[in-house]
């Protein structure tokens, strides 16, 4: 049997004190024990971005993270970024755009496209795709996830 | 059939019902479960591509601290060889089946299952899998279509199968070819005869995965009573129950299949492969539920790919462009079991154009590789890209513009295939012309190592059963329900049909996807079939209401039943009376009790798929990598029920088959060993990997559906592979006959040979 230790973090504004297992990664521990699932498992080894939480500022997938590593640390899940009830212009424009079909990949590439707006609120095309190229989508080509992204940096502005 | 009058909601854009729940994280999809008591289980796979199982000790898995419950091949019930009726579709072979989801004697392909374990918490579940003892004799594996069908190689299946090279030669010997198809139109001999121009060329094709992000997944609870519960992603809730009925050896009604929201398919999640394993370990567990999920490299090594193909393709013209005939060879992987695409692939291969004269065979030939299972337009984008490669070079061959050619042979109403069916009404010639009034083609394209190809794609689409409930609701508003899993907008296309038949808005429909005990069968979320048959079923309950509501209105404003009619939202009686939707549906509950429409439909006048896609490359001649600069997408969409998902479903087909000719493959060692099982590796195409892809919507409607829906998801992954190397040779003079065209394969093709 493993070990377990107790972290205490802030998880979407919330301080949150939960118990994992030494091997847990964020990803295992926010999924499975403290049940914000809207972070997802594509990949498991950095690949595919699906598991994009924003820690301390930084994207990171969550899936290279130990949870042991994120005493102490502040966490934006996709939970945690509609504030008050009203979705973000991303998530916004997500809908509008029709830029999610199965939506897996969504929670991911919001997280991702959020941090994006936060460092360069008016990216273009190309600085779009580039931090993006991270996140696989697999339904979509991609093209209208793009323009979602473009359409809520127009919308912010 | 077709409406003719403009339609207020099909046609527009409206956001999808379940849009908030997944942009906002709240979507639950499979592997987001969890239940009181909730086990974890994973699966113990072959580290060996061709094997026999010696023996298999998992006494120290079960020692283990946490470790629960074990499942061997000997926990499954018996099944003999050769096919059974399962009383729902064609006959199945039962242990091929059960082989692929537990093995029995032998490991066919590296990953392939050989035990299931469940324990308290995922890590110790994967720590039991290091204690789980197997004891293989490695036998050489079988690794690619040709070597396969050699006689000289190892038998996968010992005398189990026994296909032939010909007709005559079937159920000779034993071999790995365990099906032959024929078609054959005309007399292909007289055809080339009377050709001014014949071509024949080789093909190959890597084996390609679906790529889904969401990883297979099942949450599996056996009560004690014998009631089954299977959570999963999965594009066929009906699909699951009758598999995994048959492989428990349970009937049908045991087992309730409730549909979790589903990360991606592409074809991929039909089959069953980790829910007998979660049923039969909450089974041994006297009732706990046991959820299971596969890791990326489980996906990649051990489940359902697309065929690595070979082909070759002869094909005869006269020297003004008049194709006369065609010989059509296709040879393709089925993986460890039998089951390729190559039936489909035949019929699609010349399906664009009318050949008088023509012979189309193919083979299903297994191989120590992950049995294949459904990937977008099975089998035809490997036979269509041999013959789209082939028209192109037959084109420039006799100097004719490669779109004009098309043109003159262009299949239309009534062209017969070489399968025997005869086309209904189809865009084809519409869509051939609208690539050549596109802006794209009409575009000259510049510099240096650029260049731009052209290719069609056919798909015949599907039908299938499908079923929809739907209640009147007092405040006016309709409870949907059906059973197809929403893979990527069937909520809102579904509902868009329902609002536009009752005339009510479109926020008013609340569509849901039920679990298998609450709705009737409904055929899988594939073959481009869901807004097609499912649309069908929700416009027939639709029309079931408004019949329903006319009666309810003559009854009471006591007139006769012929003096109400429903139009546009509202019943008309005598006299001026009305009653809106609202109104109507506000009194049901005083007037006689509520109403509901039902339909169970099985619709087969489908309206078969062409596409057209024109794609401009800049090829690097010194690492040999290709960009793609522009891509266009032209398809005949029938009615675009909701124009941003059939776009959608365009550009995502499209990168797909991008894929498929520049980058993904599979690629195994000499022992069999998949060497690029991550994302990392398989290379599917990124955001930096791909321009906007722009498409036109050619709207030919469906005279066999009631809003003139064709099916519009498989087809856009048809034409890619060939536009794609069509343009490659334009840039560089090097047809490309070995996909993918990487860097390593073409560089390849355009260094001179060395000294």
């Amino acid at each position: 049997m493993s070990n377990r230790i107790i972290i205490n973090t802030v998880i979407n504004g919330e301080p949150t004190e939960f118990l994992a297992d030494e091997r847990d990664s964020l990803l295992e521990a926010l999924r499975e024990r403290i049940g914000l699932t809207g972070v997802k498992e594509g990949c498991n080894n950095g690949n595919c971005g699906a598991c994009a939480v924003i820690m301390d500022g930084r994207l990171v997938n969550s899936c290279l993270v130990l949870a042991a590593e994120t005493e102490g640390a502040n966490i934006t899940t996709v939970e945690g970024l509609a504030k008050g009830g009203e979705l973000t212009p991303l998530q916004q424009t997500f809908l509008e755009d029709a830029a999610l079909q199965c939506g897996i990949c969504t929670p991911g590439f919001l997280v991702a496209a959020t941090a994006l707006l936060e460092q360069n609120p008016h990216p273009s095309e190309h600085e779009i795709r580039y931090w993006l190229a991270g996140n696989l989508c697999r339904c979509t080509g991609y093209d209208k996830i793009i323009r979602a992204v473009q359409h809520a940096a127009e919308r912010s502005a | 059939m077709v409406a003719t009058e403009p339609y207020k909601i099909v046609g527009t854009r409206p956001v999808r019902p379940d849009g908030v729940d997944k942009v906002t994280g709240r979507a639950a999809y499979g592997s987001d479960i969890k239940l009181p008591g909730m086990l974890y289980a994973r699966v113990k796979r072959s580290p060996h591509a061709h094997a026999i199982i010696k023996k298999i000790d998992a006494s120290k898995a079960l020692a283990l601290p946490g470790v629960k419950a074990v499942v061997t091949r000997a926990d499954f019930r018996e099944a003999g060889p050769g096919l059974i009726d399962i009383g729902e579709g064609p006959p199945v072979n039962l242990k091929f089946m059960l082989d692929n989801v537990c093995a029995g004697d032998k490991v066919v392909y590296k990953g392939h299952a050989v035990a299931s374990v469940a324990a308290t918490d995922l890590h110790t579940a994967e720590d039991a899998l290091n204690l789980i003892e197997v004891e293989y004799e490695v036998l050489p594996p079988v690794m690619n279509v040709r070597d396969a069908m050699l006689e000289s190689a190892p038998l996968i299946h010992g005398n189990e199968l026994t296909g032939g090279l010909t007709a005559a030669d079937m159920g000779k010997r034993p071999s790995n070819i365990a099906n032959r198809v024929e078609f054959e139109m005309g007399d292909v001999d007289a055809g080339f005869a009377q050709s001014d121009i014949v071509i024949e060329r080789e093909f190959e094709t890597a084996m390609y995965h679906q790529g889904y992000i969401e990883p297979h997944n099942a949450t599996a609870l056996w009560n004690k009573d014998g009631d089954i519960t299977i959570w999963t992603s999965t594009q066929g809730t009906f699909s699951v129950r009758t598999a995994s009925a048959m492989i428990l050896g349970v009937p049908v009604s045991s087992i309730k299949v409730v549909p979790m929201e589903i990360g991606g398919g592409f074809g991929g999640k039909i089959p069953v492969y980790l829910e007998p394993h979660a049923a039969l370990l909450s089974k041994k567990l006297g009732g706990v539920p046991v959820k299971m999920w596969m890791t990326r490299e489980e996906v990649l090594e051990a489940t359902g790919p697309t065929s690595g193909t070979y082909s070759r393709v002869k094909i005869g013209a006269k020297n003004d462009g008049t194709l006369m005939a065609a010989n059509v060879h296709l040879a393709f992987e089925a993986g460890g079991f039998p089951g390729s695409p190559v039936g489909a692939g035949a019929m699609c291969a010349l399906g664009p154009y009318s050949i008088p004269n023509a012979f189309v065979e193919g083979f299903d030939v297994v191989v120590n590789r992950p049995k294949v299972a459904a990937y977008r337009g099975p089998g035809a984008p490997a036979s269509e890209y041999a013959v789209e490669s082939v028209i192109d070079e037959i084109a420039e061959r006799i100097g004719m513009d490669p779109m004009d050619m098309r043109l003159k042979n262009a299949a239309v109403e009534g062209t017969r295939r070489p399968d025997g069916a005869t086309m209904g009404v189809i865009g084809n010639v519409q869509v051939m012309e609208a690539i050549k009034d596109s802006p794209h083609y009409k575009s000259e394209l510049e510099g240096e190592n650029r260049g731009r190809g052209v290719a069609m794609g056919f798909w015949f689409n599907a039908g299938m059963e499908s079923a929809a409930y739907a209640t009147v609701v007092s405040d006016g508003t309709v409870a949907l329900v059906t059973g197809a899993t929403d893979i990527g907008g069937t909520r809102a296309s579904h509902a868009m049909q329902l609002a536009e038949t009752l005339g009510i808005p479109y926020d008013d429909v609340k569509p849901h996807v039920v679990d298998t005990d609450s709705i009737g069968w409904t055929g899988v979320t594939g073959g481009s079939r869901t807004t097609f048959a499912g649309g069908w079923a929700v416009y027939e309950a639709a029309m079931d209401i408004r019949v329903q509501m006319e009666e309810r209105a003559a009854k009471i404003w006591e007139v006769d039943r012929d003096q109400v009619h429903y139009d546009n939202g509202a019943v008309h009686g005598p006299d001026g009376k009305v009653f809106s939707f609202k109104e109507l549906a506000a009194q049901l509950p005083h007037t006689g009790g509520t109403i509901s429409g039902h339909a169970d439909v099985n619709p087969t006048t489908v309206g078969a798929a062409f596409a057209g896609h024109i794609c401009d490359v800049e090829v690097d001649p010194d690492t040999g990598k290709v960009t793609i600069l522009r891509y266009t997408a032209v398809q005949d969409v029938g009615t675009a029920v909701h124009p941003s998902y059939v776009e959608g479903q365009i550009q995502g087909g499209a990168s797909q088959g991008i894929g498929m000719a520049l980058s993904e493959e599979y690629f195994y060692d000499e022992n069999g060993v998949m060497r690029n099982s991550s994302f990392l590796d398989y290379r599917m195409p990124t955001t930096l990997d791909l321009p906007m892809i722009d498409t036109i919507l050619v709207e030919v409607p469906n005279p066999g559906h009631p809003y003139g829906v064709r099916g519009v998801g498989e087809v856009p992954i048809i034409p890619p592979l060939a536009a794609v190397a069509n343009a490659i040779y334009n840039a560089t003079g090097v047809r490309v006959r070995k996909l993918p065209a990487n860097p390593r394969n073409l560089l390849e093709e355009m260094l001179p040979p060395e000294a």
